[in-house]
């Protein structure tokens, strides 16, 4: 386009600069592309992203253990390196203060469920404990505070307490154990000032006095209280919850709950990939419990193998479809589609009554004599299985980008080269073969992808040795509960489907799908 | 039976004889191993081969004759030995037998090859066509099994003496019954029927708005918005539904009905925009254009103009996310309940749990639906082709080649 | 498995309905008001705060003779949210024409592969198959759970059940040892009994129990927390009616599950359609219970993750 002659821009019809209005219409046009296509992504992006998002999330997520001892974390978190594994009273009294509050709730025990796929025997600890929590007597640090100043008894003054930020900042595990007895006292639909203050309450005031005992609040109950403290006699929480349960006092117990206190975690992702997180830092499991690395390794050679045999089996078949006459090759080309079009289950059903020791190829072989009856060959619920059904299932994703290859080439390029004094083989393999390797390249992609993230057949078909990743994945989610390491698996297998996406998208082009390799 | 059909012998005494020789001696062969004696089987059927297709040959006028004879008695044989079945084996090696040694006869077997083609060659060239139907076989084999399974009246998953022997009382509708009847089949073919047009309907409208928005010329970021559009189709299922379970049951659509439906809306919408922009590439702008400049608004020029021409492409889109949606058991099995247990769910539950024929004859139907679609969709292909003004001739390489590709990135 | 109580005993379902029920709860919208579990998976909702604890003598009937439901319940009562309602046990068939001449009369014949040959199944969970592993490694039934806690002692049962892997077929599906059996691909198996019990009276098959170390478990209801006060009244209805003395007893007319209650065996019949008497085919009965386990609830909700990961990597072995 080369510039206006003369003075002045072209002028559109309305009077405004030409390129000012093509700009506006290009805008325009734009715009309304985007208009059209947005209620479509924002379903997509709810619908499909977000769920794929929350999986990616929750392989790391890991609140329960802050939300649930949230006071001992703390505690926990302050300690220095050198600090005990197994901390003193101060922090067995704040577990005491966090358990009873998680008992009230019910969820101590969940939080013994999520540790315990760390650390074993945490589950019944939690159990445990939590009902003995309930029924250790605590009531002398009640009366003690009493003693010293009956107002403490006065739901009143506690929550006049609770509207100063100043009071929270200097008792926070006092207002933390407050609220949540006033929250459940609410959800009750009780009035506050009509009930009993529970003896925990009492315990986390102690905690919180006797460690800010020297800064002044500027109010009187508080600082005189707070002299007080000093002279109190108390509970000894730990040797307590070492008679609740002597492994209070063991070391693996805390170790673990010092490892997973963060908010986030990347054990789950360690624990996908055979390795563990613990306090001394990472190490690798023991070998009778490593069968994460088997599994992914295990799903990436099958899927290997079963593409190799899919490219075996379907390089003929589309060569032979690409050379007949079209009426042919559409006939062909149904018996390549009717499996293709027949649901999934169908099929792993069909391989289901051929494979069996009473199947279809069994039987046969027995009628052929080739086997006697006690030597019905084994053919399903292993590898082998699981092998001949997938490749079945998935030949069609393979035969079809070969054939849309294949269709292209012209055969003149084959001739011309053996009338050049090429032998068939070196025709083939020199010229046509190379020509038709972007379909084997779509197809490979295709129909590794969809392998490695099958589920559906290995669990029928796959017995022990022939299944995949994402069996153990479900198996999480619906049998162990074990979401995270669930999401973790899932967000690895994602991780190596997006590379063969974008292998995939360099090879024929997301946007191009269509136009077939 | 014309006569301007029949091919004159051309191949030599000899071969004749060889080709029935070969052929009768791979049955005896067979045969022979299912009567413990292999040897005597192949020597059997080398001779009678040798010397049935000699006397054909040389004595019996057409093709058509020596077939009919040879199946006759192939299948009095047969009979003799094995009844029913026997008669049936019988007939058809008869036939088959025939067929070959006239394929030989009548020099038909080198039709495909250059004249010059050496003997190897010629067996080279055979061989791989027999390979290739042995993959064809392969494909389609466990589908054929599935069927006469289906009318089995033992609850057995294999097949009966009485079914082997076409006695009628080893067939018998009773797992189509048990399909018709059981409650938990019924209420899972009605949740299926539920969902998938639901579904459907969703990932039509929104994705042939979409498509018409994405072949506009000038799409900002068109690569990436594809690319996560197409997502779903690409992402292995277990992945989708494991991400769809957690998020789901966060914003609490697990579980219902309207939680199958989003997922598995989101499922068939890549099929829905593969298909409409392939037919929207071969759109001719200059109709809207011609349509806008005689006065009409841009809904009538949609409604009236474009509508029309991408209808096949939008109906295809919509019967690929039928399916989609139809033939769905992962993300079901994760994202729903018992309430919207689906005819897949409830097959799947089946071959865990109790193996029983039934799931054979939904498994039949199921295939009888898929024939139909197919026959439609390759009707709205051609529709398609016709109403885009495209000759078959010219552009059907290329028009398949799109079509099928966008299968190819099909189902998964 | 909603609140109509369609019972499902020991379908895989019930593995599911704790994950389904922790999404539900999740969303914060329960649709189930009842759920029939497996007792391990009814303590599993307990410790989740999914399932509801429920005051047994409050909710359920007495006995006919004034007991309160706690006493007629007992010790199966393993959870404050399960209402037990029958009594299984996991244990052995195996097919009479297949074993040969000696009939096989303990546990540890699943392990003599030499005696008698032939293919296996067991479940494929480490559960019941690492206790039945120890005793026939020679441990003494009541040291059986310290062992198994030591790491030595689960690699002392992978060990054993090593001995027999390649012979054995793994089941995940009730149904599936019955039907392996049926199709005589396995010569014994584990499963449920009520599933042999089937298999050998309903069906007539040539199998036969074998009773040695049968390990008991539970199966009954949970009502998920956090139910509106009208629906809860409505489940405490249903429950109060469905787990009475004389409709647990009902049970036992068409599979052989013994009731929860103490007041109900007496009162155990005959089959619906069989017509023969149900009691000696109880899990419980006297000769069938000479040796017998209880599910070790507790152990297996702490060792559970643990041995499970240990038996998975050497299954995948």
């Amino acid at each position: 386009m080369s510039e206006t002659i003369g003075s002045g821009p072209v002028l559109a019809a309305d009077g405004t600069p030409l390129k000012r209005s093509l700009q506006r219409s290009l805008r325009l046009q734009k715009l309304r592309a985007l208009l059209l296509i947005a209620p479509l992504l924002a379903f997509i992006l709810i619908t499909f992203i977000a769920p794929i998002a929350d999986m990616l999330f929750r392989s790391v997520e890991n609140e329960i253990v802050s939300e649930t001892l949230p006071q001992t974390v703390k505690l926990l978190d302050a300690d220095g390196p050198s600090a005990p594994i197994v901390p003193g009273n101060e922090t067995f009294s704040a577990l005491y203060v966090d358990l009873y509050v998680a008992v009230k709730n019910k969820e101590h025990t969940r939080l013994g469920s999520r540790l315990n796929y760390e650390q074993t025997g945490v589950s019944s600890l939690f159990r445990k404990s939590g009902r003995r929590v309930r029924r250790l007597d605590v009531e002398i640090y009640k009366n003690q505070f009493l003693d010293v100043d009956p107002a403490w008894g006065e739901v009143t003054t506690w929550l006049t307490l609770m509207e100063d930020a100043k009071v929270h900042k200097a008792l926070p595990q006092t207002m933390w154990a407050f609220s949540a007895w006033l929250d459940d006292v609410i959800e009750d639909g009780d009035k506050p000032e009509e009930e009993k203050l529970e003896d925990y309450i009492f315990v986390a005031l102690y905690n919180d006095l006797s460690a800010v005992s020297d800064k002044a609040v500027s109010r009187d109950l508080i600082n005189k209280t707070a002299s007080a403290v000093g002279g109190f006699e108390t509970v000894d929480f730990k040797s307590a919850f070492a008679k609740f349960d002597k492994d209070w006092h063991n070391e693996d117990v805390w170790k673990t709950l010092r490892v997973y206190s963060p908010p986030y975690t990347e054990g789950y992702f360690l624990n996908a990939v055979d390795l563990q997180k613990e306090f001394e830092g990472y190490s690798v499991r023991p070998e009778n419990e490593r069968i994460y690395g088997t599994l992914f390794m295990r799903t990436l050679f099958m899927s290997l193998i079963i593409t190799g045999c899919a490219i075996l089996l379907g390089y003929p078949i589309a060569w032979l479809m690409s050379n007949r006459p079209m009426r042919e090759a559409n006939l062909l080309m149904i018996m390549v589609l009717l499996p293709f079009w027949t649901s999934l289950l169908v099929r792993t059903s069909a391989w289901k009554v051929m494979l069996q020791q009473q199947g279809v190829i069994n039987d046969t072989l027995v009628w052929l004599n080739i086997i006697d009856e006690a030597g019905r060959l084994v053919l399903i619920n292993n590898q082998f299985g699981t092998i001949v059904a997938m490749t079945h299932i998935l030949l069609p994703f393979m035969v079809l980008p070969l054939y849309s290859v294949m269709r292209t080439i012209p055969v003149s390029y084959t001739r011309a080269a053996k009338s050049l004094g090429a032998t068939n083989w070196t025709a083939f393999w020199r010229v046509y073969f190379p020509l038709s390797v972007p379909g084997i390249g779509a197809g490979s992609i295709l129909v590794f992808i969809l392998s490695i993230g099958y589920y559906i057949t290995p669990e029928i078909v796959g017995g022990t040795s022939g299944t995949f990743i994402s069996n153990r994945i479900a198996y999480h989610i619906s049998s162990s509960l074990n979401w995270g390491l669930a999401a973790a698996l899932g967000s690895i297998l994602l991780l190596v489907v997006l590379l063969l996406y974008w292998v995939y998208d360099r090879i024929v082009g997301i946007d191009n799908v269509k136009l077939g390799g | 039976m014309s006569k301007s059909k029949q091919k004159p012998i051309v191949a030599s005494q000899q071969q004749i004889a060889g080709s029935g020789a070969f052929f009768a001696g791979l049955f005896g062969f067979l045969f022979g191993m299912t009567q413990e004696m292999p040897l005597i089987g192949i020597a059997g059927g080398i001779v009678a081969g040798a010397i049935v297709a000699f006397l054909a040959s040389k004595y019996i006028p057409t093709k058509r004759l020596a077939q009919l004879m040879s199946v006759i008695l192939g299948g009095l044989l047969g009979y003799v030995q094995s009844q029913v079945t026997g008669a049936i084996v019988g007939a058809v090696f008869g036939w088959t037998f025939m067929w070959f040694v006239y394929w030989v006869a009548t020099g038909e077997y080198r039709r495909r090859l250059p004249s010059y083609a050496t003997p190897w060659q010629v067996i080279w060239h055979h061989s791989f066509v027999v390979l290739c139907w042995a993959i064809f076989l392969f494909l389609i084999t466990p589908i054929i099994v599935v069927m006469p399974l289906s009318f089995n009246a033992e609850n057995f998953f294999t097949f009966t003496p009485e079914m082997l022997n076409f006695d009628p009382a080893g067939y018998s509708l009773k797992h189509y019954q048990d399909f018709l009847t059981n409650s938990d089949w019924q209420s899972a073919l009605k949740n299926s029927f539920l969902i998938a047009p639901v579904a459907t309907l969703i990932s039509v409208s929104l994705g042939t708005l979409a498509a018409i928005g994405l072949s506009q010329p000038f799409v900002p970021f068109r690569r990436a918005i594809m690319a996560i559009l197409i997502s779903p189709m690409i992402m292995p299922l277990i992945i989708s539904a494991a991400g769809m379970y957690f998020f789901y049951s966060r914003v609490g659509l697990q579980g219902t009905y309207l939680g199958v439906v989003l997922a598995h809306a989101a499922l068939g919408i890549p099929f829905v925009i593969i298909t409409v922009t392939a037919t929207l590439i071969g759109f001719d702008r200059s109709l809207t254009r011609a349509a806008a400049s005689l006065g009409a608004n841009p809904i009538t020029t949609f409604f009236r103009v474009q509508m029309p021409l991408i209808l096949p492409g939008v109906v295809s889109g919509g019967l690929f996310a039928f399916i989609t949606s139809f033939d769905e058991v992962v993300v079901v099995l994760f994202v729903g309940s018992a309430g919207q247990k689906t005819l897949p769910w409830q097959m799947f539950t089946g071959l865990r749990e109790q193996i029983s024929p039934t799931i054979l004859a939904v498994a039949t139907i199921l295939v009888a639906l898929s024939i139909l679609m197919l026959t439609t969709l390759e009707l709205l292909r051609r529709r398609s082709e016709k109403l885009r003004g495209m000759t078959p001739a010219k552009s059907a390489v290329k028009q398949t080649a799109e079509w099928r590709m966008s299968v190819a990135g099909g189902k998964p | 498995m909603e609140k109509t109580g369609i019972k499902v005993i020991n379908d895989e379902s019930s593995a599911e309905a704790v994950a389904k029920l922790r999404a539900m709860d999740e969303a914060g919208n329960v649709t189930w008001d009842l759920v029939d579990v497996v007792a391990a998976d009814a303590i599993r909702l307990c410790d989740e705060g999914l399932a509801m604890e429920i005051d047994h003598d409050e909710v359920l009937a007495k006995a006919p003779d004034g007991t309160p439901a706690s006493k007629d319940f007992g010790d199966l009562i393993v959870s404050q949210c399960f209402i037990p309602q029958i009594v299984y046990s996991t244990t052995f068939g195996y097919r009479t024409d297949l074993v040969g001449d000696k009939k096989p009369t303990s546990v540890c014949a699943v392990f003599d592969t030499k005696t008698w040959p032939g293919k296996r199944s067991l479940e494929k969970r480490p559960i019941n198959n690492m206790e039945w592993a120890l005793i026939c490694d020679g441990v003494a039934k009541d040291e059986v759970y310290d062992v198994l806690a030591t790491p030595e002692g689960q690699e002392r049962a992978l060990k054993k059940l090593d001995t027999i892997k390649d012979d054995v077929i793994w089941w995940s599906a009730g149904a599936d040892t019955p039907q392996l059996l049926a199709d005589g691909e396995i010569v014994m198996g584990s499963t449920y009994n009520g599933r042999l019990f089937s298999v050998i009276e309903e069906q007539k098959q040539p199998v036969a129990m074998l009773w040695d170390a049968q390990v008991f478990d539970l199966d009954g209801w949970i009502v998920p927390a956090g139910l509106s006060p009208e629906r809860k009244a409505r489940v405490m209805d249903y429950l109060k009616f469905a787990t009475d003395t004389q409709r647990l007893a009902d049970q036992a007319k068409y599979i052989s599950y013994g009731p929860a209650r103490k007041s109900s065996a007496p009162l155990v019949g005959k089959h619906a359609d069989l017509g023969i008497d149900m009691a000696p085919h109880m899990p419980t009965d006297p000769n069938n219970a000479k040796n017998t386990f209880l599910y070790n609830y507790e152990f297996w909700a702490d060792y559970r993750d643990d041995i499970d990961a240990k038996f998975q990597a050497w299954l995948a072995k």
